[in-house]
């Protein structure tokens, strides 16, 4: 479902070069786990930045569900965004002045969906993840598991096919970070395809796909075969 | 995104940032309250001087001695003359035009009254019995110089100096001195008050011959004139002048002012008036826009993150320009309306403060308070809220 052929991304800092992304070919199947390592620096945010339409390719070709997403306008890829991914970041990106609620509920607002079926969704999430008793508050009234878990639900909430997570345990602490794996997990075994980046060695062994990255190319990919 | 769920999500944010937004609604408020305080105050100032004016008389001329054109006048005394006076013969050939339904001779002077061992200067008008309909005068008690008597020595008195000099009493009847004469009280003014620089509770009207020899003239103030219709002022006051030239050898040496055009200029400057307090008014909604535009764009800056999050979740660059343009539009419209309320409410207070003075602002200006502090909070979100729709996700995401 995910095919990226000789995609390149570059930055200009002055008249400093940096090639973020070096000729990446990589097709990834619906439902698989994968998860991307590699030294600070090699790629893999921008990587996943662009499997998330949240950036866009200097050259080479994305497609998405068969549809080279190049050909399509701003307003289609948002919608795409909207509807098929859902992003987790290390830093959780909650907006603080709403509640656990109205975060997780947002993703439903922008696809226009009527309140009442958007209060029957949130209140579904919040009790898939444990959150019923912290529906009210806001994130900073809530400690870094809770926040990373309204950050997954709101990721969820609208069903994507694709959950992209930068490092969502690089702000916990193991036994908390250990969990939101689980979760995260969980909903691989529910069917969505599941790509992680991570720094640790034992997290990203988790994965059935482990792809190494170094430069902006793609070092090793390999799938265990006891998945 | 739904149209009500933008305006509700705005408002959301908009009631998140308290101060902030009170602040913003403030400053709107504080412009269109200013706007129609001012014009409610400039309207009340032009009505109550037309309502002035046209409570002494109706389709009304004054005639007075002289030209009023400066050059003329001028003219006239390098030249040693002095204009010729108006005299009674003068106006009785006006009440012969068939413009005009009635005429009164006016003389003004000041004399000693005095009866029941009191003593006061009073204001004296000398006059015909016309003068009390062509003024708007009303009589308490009495006539003056009815039918018949036109002739006899007849005083009537503003209800002020009646009450002073007869407290006790009924005036009408009794015998007053004024100078060197005796009157009759024939009759007691109703009270007007302060009416264009007098006080007609304060003065007494005698005939016209008795005061003129009081003064020891022969020459007129003024004549009044009443025209028979509004339609036919105009012609009255032509015949008036070519009347007045024929008798005065055509020397054009009288001025007519016609009640009307004194209305139009009043009317005219006061309108002007308000027209540019207003305009000035409507500056500190500019400054309000321009706080507006400033504090948007300080909210943009302040929300980057959460306008990356919202982004990646599937908004729209469309989508984060209406939010934040909404949130201006709410804004302005609290600020507006409030402002409307509360500029409604400084209107009510000087009306209660000065009663006679009708301070209504005129519903031109509160529409164009509201407009304009409407148009320049939205023209002030547009720069903000383009630069949001703008911001690239990626490095928004990445700011800390
Ligand atoms: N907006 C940008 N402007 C300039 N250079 C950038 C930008 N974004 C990324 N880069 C550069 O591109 C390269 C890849 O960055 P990227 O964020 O993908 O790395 P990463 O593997 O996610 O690193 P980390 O593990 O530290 O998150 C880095 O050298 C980085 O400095
Ligand atoms: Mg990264």
């Amino acid at each position: 479902m995910i095919r990226l052929t000789a995609i390149t991304r570059t930055f200009y800092m002055g008249d400093q070069t940096v090639y973020a992304l070096n000729n990446i070919n990589l097709h990834i199947a619906s439902g698989e786990y994968v998860s991307i390592m590699g030294p600070s620096g090699s790629g893999k945010s921008t990587l996943l930045n662009i499997i998330g339409l949240l950036d866009k390719p200097d050259s080479g070709n994305y497609e998405l569900d068969n549809k080279l997403i190049t050909d399509l306008s701003e307003t289609e890829q948002a919608q795409i965004r909207r509807e098929k991914i859902g992003f987790v970041f290390q830093s959780f990106h909650l907006v603080p002045r709403l509640t656990a609620a109205e975060n997780i509920e947002l993703p439903l607002i922008l696809s226009g969906m009527p309140p009442a079926q958007r209060q029957l969704r949130v209140n579904d999430a919040l009790q898939a993840f444990e959150l019923t008793p912290r529906a009210h508050h806001r994130p900073s009234e809530l400690s870094g598991g809770q926040r990373q878990r309204v950050a997954i639900a709101r990721a969820t909430i609208m069903r994507p096919s694709v959950i992209l997570a930068d490092e969502p345990t690089g702000n916990l602490d193991h036994q908390i970070g250990a969990e939101v794996m689980l979760l995260l997990e969980n909903l691989h075994h529910g069917g969505t395809t599941l790509i992680i980046v991570t720094h640790d060695r034992e997290l990203g062994a988790r994965a059935h796909r482990q792809i190494a990255m170094r430069d902006g190319k793609i070092l090793t990919d390999q799938t265990d075969d006891a998945h | 995104m739904t149209l009500t769920d933008t305006l509700h999500t705005s408002l959301k944010s908009v009631m998140s940032y308290r101060v902030r937004s009170l602040l913003i609604i403030l400053a709107m408020a504080l412009g269109v309250a200013a706007v129609v305080v001012l014009t409610a105050l400039g309207d009340g100032a032009r009505n109550y001087v037309v309502n002035q004016f046209s409570s002494i008389g109706t389709n009304l001329l004054v005639v007075l001695p002289g030209r009023a054109e400066t050059s003329g006048a001028f003219l006239g005394a390098v030249l040693g003359q002095t204009p010729r006076d108006l005299t009674l013969k003068d106006a009785q050939l006006l009440g012969r035009l068939p413009q005009v339904r009635r005429y009164a001779p006016l003389n003004v002077g000041a004399a000693e009254l005095s009866a029941a061992n009191r003593l006061r200067e009073v204001t004296v008008l000398g006059s015909t019995a016309h003068l009390i309909p062509i003024r708007h005068m009303k009589l308490a008690q009495g006539s003056f110089l009815a039918h018949g008597t036109e002739r006899s020595a007849q005083i009537v008195l503003g209800v002020k100096i009646a009450n002073e000099f007869f407290p006790r009493s009924q005036a009408v009847g009794q015998r007053v001195r004024l100078g060197d004469s005796r009157f009759l009280v024939s009759g007691v003014l109703a009270s007007q008050g302060e009416s264009m620089g007098y006080n007609t509770d304060e003065i007494v009207i005698i005939p016209i011959d008795y005061a003129q020899a009081m003064f020891n003239t022969t020459s007129l103030f003024r004549i009044l004139v009443e025209a028979k219709s509004h339609s036919e002022i105009e012609s009255a006051k032509q015949a008036i002048l070519a009347s007045l030239r024929q008798s005065h050898d055509g020397e054009d040496d009288a001025t007519v002012i016609t009640q009307d055009a004194i209305l139009n200029t009043f009317d005219r400057i006061l309108h002007a008036l308000t027209l540019a307090v207003a305009g000035i008014a409507a500056i500190s909604l500019l400054v309000a826009g321009i706080l507006i535009m400033n504090v948007m764009l300080v909210a943009v800056n302040q929300r980057t993150e959460e306008i990356g999050l919202l982004k990646a979740i599937g908004a729209t660059s469309t989508d984060i320009h209406r939010l934040f343009f909404a949130e201006a539009v709410w804004l302005t419209l609290v600020g507006a309306i409030l402002g409307f309320l509360l500029g409604e409410f400084g209107s009510l207070l000087l009306r209660l403060t000065y009663p006679q003075l009708p301070a209504w602002a005129p519903a031109w200006a509160a529409i164009a308070g509201i407009s304009v502090a409407l148009v320049t909070g939205i023209l002030a979100s547009i720069l903000p809220a383009s630069q949001a729709a703008r911001l690239d996700a990626v490095q928004a995401l990445s700011k800390k």
